[in-house]
């Protein structure tokens, strides 16, 4: 039973193992509870879920309880809020979902935390803070906050600080509006920890974390002429470690290397990234099924990963003319691409990522699948999210699909597979093997098994 | 006979090129799904990822509603009902014309998140 090598990079097999899910279980899914977004932050102590009703909920690690060994640092809900209301443009007559598209966290830098959320037009920055301790003995008021007759005062007190319940609180300290005439995509905090990013359509913006009333526009591909529009912009990230190189993908599966030295505006690509293609075998669905609908680049920075439709790539940054790695994720799927187009299917946008060490890479497929590839083994194993599979410290089965009339036990045929049960959004722990995976409205947390 | 699948396959090098044709189609699974799709679409056009379908894409969330027609409308139909909007709720109005009722509420979700309770 092949597991898939984690963040140790000794190259041991793990086992993945069910650890918590959270959600509903009633069949009937409410929209505003889809999952659109899955983010751990920077100690993975703290996990972060977007949904299409504009709510942000963050799960908190617990501390490892010696009288609980087996409880391994569960996931417990630590602060929820609402981040973004619907709208609607009167000018533009142009209905503005609450939908959360993007969460990022930024560096730790006090107590409190911070976090980047964005729906389609304007992105949020909250702070998160913890609050233990309450003042007692104010002077001007009693306890009940009335305020006392300052002529009945006659004595000073100091106030004392009180230790209280943990309440934790979620304020938007910032909002970074109107500077998007296109649907946001992504957003990217740089390392230098003052700018990030954020990526519509066809324009890339570049924001100071302190300035909301200015932005820079850095990449801007709207042609003069819409008529000749041929491609837009579909995910961007900034580089890990240098703070001046961002990379953009495109719908057409291109991917544009950018370094903010070179000029004001990057419209001139530093580097391009593209794959030749093999010109017997275009066709209608070609261009379709090579968006891409995510990049990342790897910890180290020396690579990164594209994710098209039916499968995920692995880019050296120094050769622009091919990946050095390609992994299929679901190419049973090309024999079915008539009909994925006419469910709207094919342009699912999956994401991917890689885990700790890079070592390994993960990203979401239908029927609550979802596959890990093993970049030195060269292993790859489907696993699957689902209530079935979820007593407490259940190892996963591996999961397979088979194309033909002969069905092996345990195996699904592709013409049963569920493709309205979408993994798109996964994460992975940014040094342990603990992985978040979204099915829909419920979200699923596993970790590799204790010896 | 199995196909095989994956990127780019090369049709075999054989002696008849109309042969070499037919297993072209069927070795490219693509191109078999792309004769399905046609097939069932005639009028399909021919840049699928051209112009019309990116269009599609920006213009997403786009509701359009216009006073000046609707009143003219009503000015023109005294007695009679005015046309309602098809199933496609998104068309632009002029002949649709969108009632109060047949726009999507807009919720706002002020409702807790499942994830957290």
């Amino acid at each position: 039973m092949a597991g898939v090598a984690g963040g140790g990079g000794n190259g041991n097999d793990f086992q993945w193992c069910f650890s918590q899910v959270k959600g509903a279980v009633d069949e009937d899914v409410a929209e505003a509870d889809i999952i659109s977004t899955v983010e751990f932050n920077y100690s993975g102590d703290l996990l972060a879920t977007g949904d299409k009703g504009g709510r942000v909920v963050i799960f908190q690690r617990e501390q490892e309880n010696k009288s609980r060994p087996h409880s391994r640092g569960e996931y417990n809900v630590y602060s929820t809020f609402q981040s973004h209301e619907p709208e609607f443009d009167y000018l533009k007559s142009l209905e503005i979902e609450e939908k959360i598209n993007k969460i990022r966290w930024l560096p730790q830098q006090n107590a409190a935390h911070f976090l980047l959320s964005t729906n389609d037009k304007t992105i949020k920055l909250w702070k998160i803070s913890e609050r233990d301790k309450r003042a007692e003995g104010y002077n001007l008021k009693d306890e009940d906050g009335r305020l006392r007759d300052p002529f009945k005062i006659t004595a000073l007190r100091v106030p004392i600080l009180k230790p209280m319940d943990l309440m934790v609180e979620a304020s938007p300290r910032r909002i970074f509006a109107n500077a998007h005439t296109y649907h946001i995509n992504s957003i990217s905090v740089n390392s230098d920890h003052e700018t990030y990013l954020s990526a519509d359509d066809l324009r890339i913006n570049l924001w100071h974390l302190e300035i909301t009333d200015r932005s820079f526009n850095i990449v801007d591909i709207k042609p003069a002429n819409m008529e000749e529009l041929t491609e837009v912009i579909t995910a961007a990230e900034f580089h890990p470690h240098h703070c001046n190189v961002f990379v953009y993908s495109s719908s057409k599966g291109t991917i544009r290397l950018c370094d903010m030295r070179s000029s004001a505006l990057c419209d001139r690509h530093s580097k391009f990234f593209e794959e030749p293609e093999d010109p017997s075998s275009r066709s209608f669905f070609s261009e379709i099924i090579s968006s891409i609908s995510d990049v990342k680049f790897s910890h180290s920075g020396r690579y990164m990963m594209t994710r098209d439709y039916l499968s995920v790539k692995v880019w050296d940054l120094n050769m622009e003319n091919r990946p050095v790695e390609t992994y299929q994720v679901h190419e049973y799927l090309r024999s079915k691409l008539c009909s994925l187009y006419e469910n709207d299917c094919i342009f699912d946008k999956f994401e991917c990522c890689w885990n700790g060490s890079d070592g390994a890479i993960m990203t979401g497929s239908y029927n609550n699948f979802f596959r890990m590839f093993d970049r030195n083994t060269r292993r790859d194993i489907t696993l699957e999210a689902s209530r079935e599979s979820s007593k407490p410290r259940a190892i996963l089965k591996p999961r397979k699909v088979c194309t033909g009339g002969k069905r092996k036990k345990d195996e699904i045929n592709v013409d049963s597979l569920d493709f309205n049960k979408k993994i798109l959004h996964t994460a992975w722990h940014p040094m342990e093997n603990i992985i978040a995976v979204a099915a829909t409205n419920n979200l699923y947390i596993f970790q590799d098994k204790i010896n | 006979m199995a196909a095989p699948v994956g990127t780019g396959a090369r049709a075999e090098d054989s002696g008849h090129e109309k042969q070499d044709f037919q297993e072209k189609e069927s070795v490219i699974p693509e191109r078999a799904e792309e004769a399905k799709l046609k097939a069932k679409y005639p009028n399909l056009g021919q840049k699928p990822g051209g112009s019309d379908f990116l269009m599609k894409r920006l213009q997403k969330g786009q509701k359009y509603f216009d006073s000046g027609d609707y009143n003219m409308a009503k000015a023109k139909m005294k007695n009679k009902q005015l046309p309602t909007a098809g199933p496609d709720k998104n068309l632009v109005t002029g002949d649709h014309i969108p009632k109060p009722q047949d726009l999507p509420q807009r919720k706002s979700s002020l409702v807790a998140s499942k994830l957290a309770g």
